[in-house]
């Protein structure tokens, strides 16, 4: 019965994931005449720079959605139940338009006759160059991103038992201290589930940099330039995405064991 | 220092939502005494705990601890430990981390709270658990637990919700006992919250009976058993037939259309009053040497006694006794004036346990 329930999981997981990874795979160490090859993964190492810039951009997005989305989640759970419902339902809002069409919209206001400096020019300050800046980058992500790590601290938090915190208070402890004991560490899944779902999109993202990022190429746009652009090179191409995704893979187990020590070590 | 008065409550009212929760509580806890909290689901018990925790601010009234007034500490900042309804242990920390929680709060230094611990762990008889998960340990376990981490800071008062409704019995028995060898090896205060009216008899100096928020006796309890001053503690402890009479004259009553010698007074000439009689304050005798002649209309064997209902005039009696009826049978029944309490009417409406609804 479970077994043959599971049967579309499966076919779906074949044909959407595995497939294309050991396509991935096969690409990366194959020349355009189908020879097996080193060379796409040698060539990799001149773009070493720009694998920096994207992972350097999308952990400062997530540190950014970090901080502005442990405190929301926090508040959001401790609301009154249709206060929860409406934050929620605020924060999934946004996501209801096509992810480029918010970023197209963020140029209008950023750009250097746009929405804001139009403000900024009418109560006489002068203006401002946002467009085209890593900052801009960096507000684009992190306004795509903001709900990925909100949601899944806020389903963490909205669980912890109220009576945890009052026996921590019970034995002792003030607000900083059942902050630090018990919130804290009792919603480190949370905070890691939120990270990997804003990071690995943050630092493979390549529209957002194109759109407000002016010229800034990080190596999603490379890796586009190489499938569907003008270089069309798909073997060096998917040799970057197979070093994109194990650099990925890596800080996200880091990340893991880093949170596994965090929830035991946060008390002593 | 026995007996010194530790906490009081003083006209204390608490509203949720424009509902009086707790209505005019007056309690004087005194050091080194075990007292129950005792009353049905919902009359109030936790709240008036939680206000001694400071989680839960009266409207009204002073909440004293060793004659200073409380009332706004915070509860971090209350010597008292509270063992929570369903002990709310940690489950990020092992079992010995649950216990050194609260010495690591207030930074003792490591090498005693080893110390500590493992003292504890020893109390509780949990040696050897120090660092097993707390989800994977049995209801027993768990609350053995919650136990050490309250009682590991030495509290001058600590605070029992319920702790032990979700063992079974055998083990809940067993646990009545430790926690009442705790108590005295420690000498610590216990208020002691239950809705089980012999785990209040069983442990308690002194028992407080509850209902709707208000006190309905304070007393040792052998006085609540025996002396209950109304028709609810009455019937909340232990069974009792509770029958409508009439005070004819200081220490004679008339119930179930005969006249009874009592030893009450005090009373108005013909005031209404509640009889209380213990079913096994009933003896049977023969039809024609009973005050009162009943037929049998159901025996069921208790283990030690049988509990038989029985019928009077429609008036439906709970007899407990060692001898047989059969069902059917006509008996008569003999009530000594000692064993007969006369209650003032009260408004308060009497809690039933089910099963005998015709009792009343
Ligand atoms: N925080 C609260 N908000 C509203 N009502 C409450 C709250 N806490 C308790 N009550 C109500 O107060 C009454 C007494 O509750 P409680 O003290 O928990 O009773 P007990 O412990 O004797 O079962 C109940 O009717 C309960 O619904
Ligand atoms: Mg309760």
């Amino acid at each position: 019965m479970k077994k043959r329930a599971a049967l579309p999981y499966i076919v779906w997981m074949l044909v959407f994931t595995i497939v294309p990874m050991i396509m991935v795979v096969y690409f990366a160490f194959t020349t355009k005449e189908g020879a097996f090859t080193l060379e796409n993964l040698i060539q990799v190492k001149e773009y070493a720079g720009t694998f920096w810039e994207s992972i350097e951009l999308g952990a400062v997005s997530t540190l950014i959605c970090l901080l502005f989305g442990y405190p929301m989640a926090a508040i959001m759970a401790r609301s009154k139940a249709h206060v929860q419902r409406t934050l929620v339902l605020l924060c999934m809002m946004p996501m209801w338009m096509n992810f480029l069409l918010r970023t197209y919209a963020w140029m209008t206001i950023l750009e250097n006759n746009g929405l804001f400096n139009s403000f900024l020019q009418l109560i006489g300050l002068p203006k401002l160059q946002m467009i085209n800046t890593s900052g801009a980058i960096v507000l684009g992500m992190v306004y795509n991103f903001l709900p990925f790590m909100i949601i899944p601290i806020y389903t963490v938090m909205v669980k912890l038992d109220t009576r945890l915190v009052e026996a921590a208070q019970d034995l002792g402890c003030n607000w900083l201290g059942v902050f630090r004991r018990v919130i804290l560490p009792l919603s480190v899944p949370g905070i890691i589930s939120g990270i990997t779902m804003v990071f690995v999109p943050a630092a493979s993202t390549f529209i957002i940099s194109k759109l407000l990022g002016g010229g800034t190429m990080l190596i999603g746009d490379i890796i586009e330039l190489q499938i569907t652009g003008g270089a069309n090179n798909l073997n060096l191409g998917a040799a970057m995405s197979l070093v994109l995704m194990i650099i990925v893979l890596i800080t996200m187990m880091v990340m893991n064991v880093f949170g596994d020590r965090e929830s035991e070590v946060a008390l002593v | 220092m026995e007996n010194e008065e530790l906490i009081s409550l003083k006209n204390i009212v608490v509203e949720f939502d424009g509902e009086r929760i707790i209505d005019n509580l007056n309690l004087t806890i005194k050091d080194r005494e075990f007292v129950t909290l005792l009353g049905p689901s919902g009359c109030g018990k936790t709240t008036t705990l939680r206000i001694i925790a400071g989680f839960v601010e009266p409207q009204a009234g002073d909440v004293l601890f060793e004659c200073k007034k409380i009332n706004g500490v915070p509860p971090y900042k209350r010597p008292v430990n509270t063992i929570f309804q369903r002990y709310a242990l940690f489950p990020h920390l092992n079992v010995y981390d649950n216990i050194a929680f609260g010495l690591r709060v207030h930074k003792v230094p490591n090498t005693e709270i080893r110390q500590r611990v493992s003292e504890m762990l020893s109390l509780v008889n949990l040696q050897g658990f120090e660092k097993r998960n707390v989800s994977k340990l049995s209801g027993g376990q768990q609350q053995r637990v919650a136990i050490a981490r309250a009682v590991i800071n030495r509290p001058k008062v600590l605070l029992l919700d319920e702790p032990l409704a979700a063992l079974d019995l055998k083990l809940r028995q067993s646990m009545q006992l430790e926690l009442k060898n705790i108590q005295k090896s420690l000498g610590i205060t216990f208020v002691y919250v239950t809705h089980d009216q012999e785990e209040a008899l069983s442990m308690s100096d002194t028992i407080v009976v509850m209902n709707n928020g208000k006190i309905q006796q304070i007393g040792s309890p052998i006085d609540i058993y025996n002396e209950p001053q109304n028709a609810f503690v009455a019937d909340f402890i232990g069974e009792s037939n509770i029958i409508d009479g009439v005070m004819l004259s200081d220490y004679h009553v008339r119930f179930a259309g005969m006249d009874f010698d009592c030893v009450d007074k005090g009373f108005a000439p013909e005031e209404p009053v509640d009889v209380v009689i213990r079913p096994e304050d009933i003896k049977i005798v023969e039809p024609e040497k009973g005050q009162l002649v009943f037929t049998v209309e159901s025996c069921i064997f208790k283990g030690v006694h049988y509990e038989m209902i029985m019928d009077c005039d429609g008036i439906k009696w709970m007899v407990h006794s060692t001898k047989f009826e059969q069902v059917g049978d006509r008996v008569g029944m003999l009530i000594y004036p000692d064993d007969i309490h006369i209650m003032k009417k009260s408004d308060v409406p009497v809690y039933t346990d089910g099963g005998e609804g015709d009792r009343r």
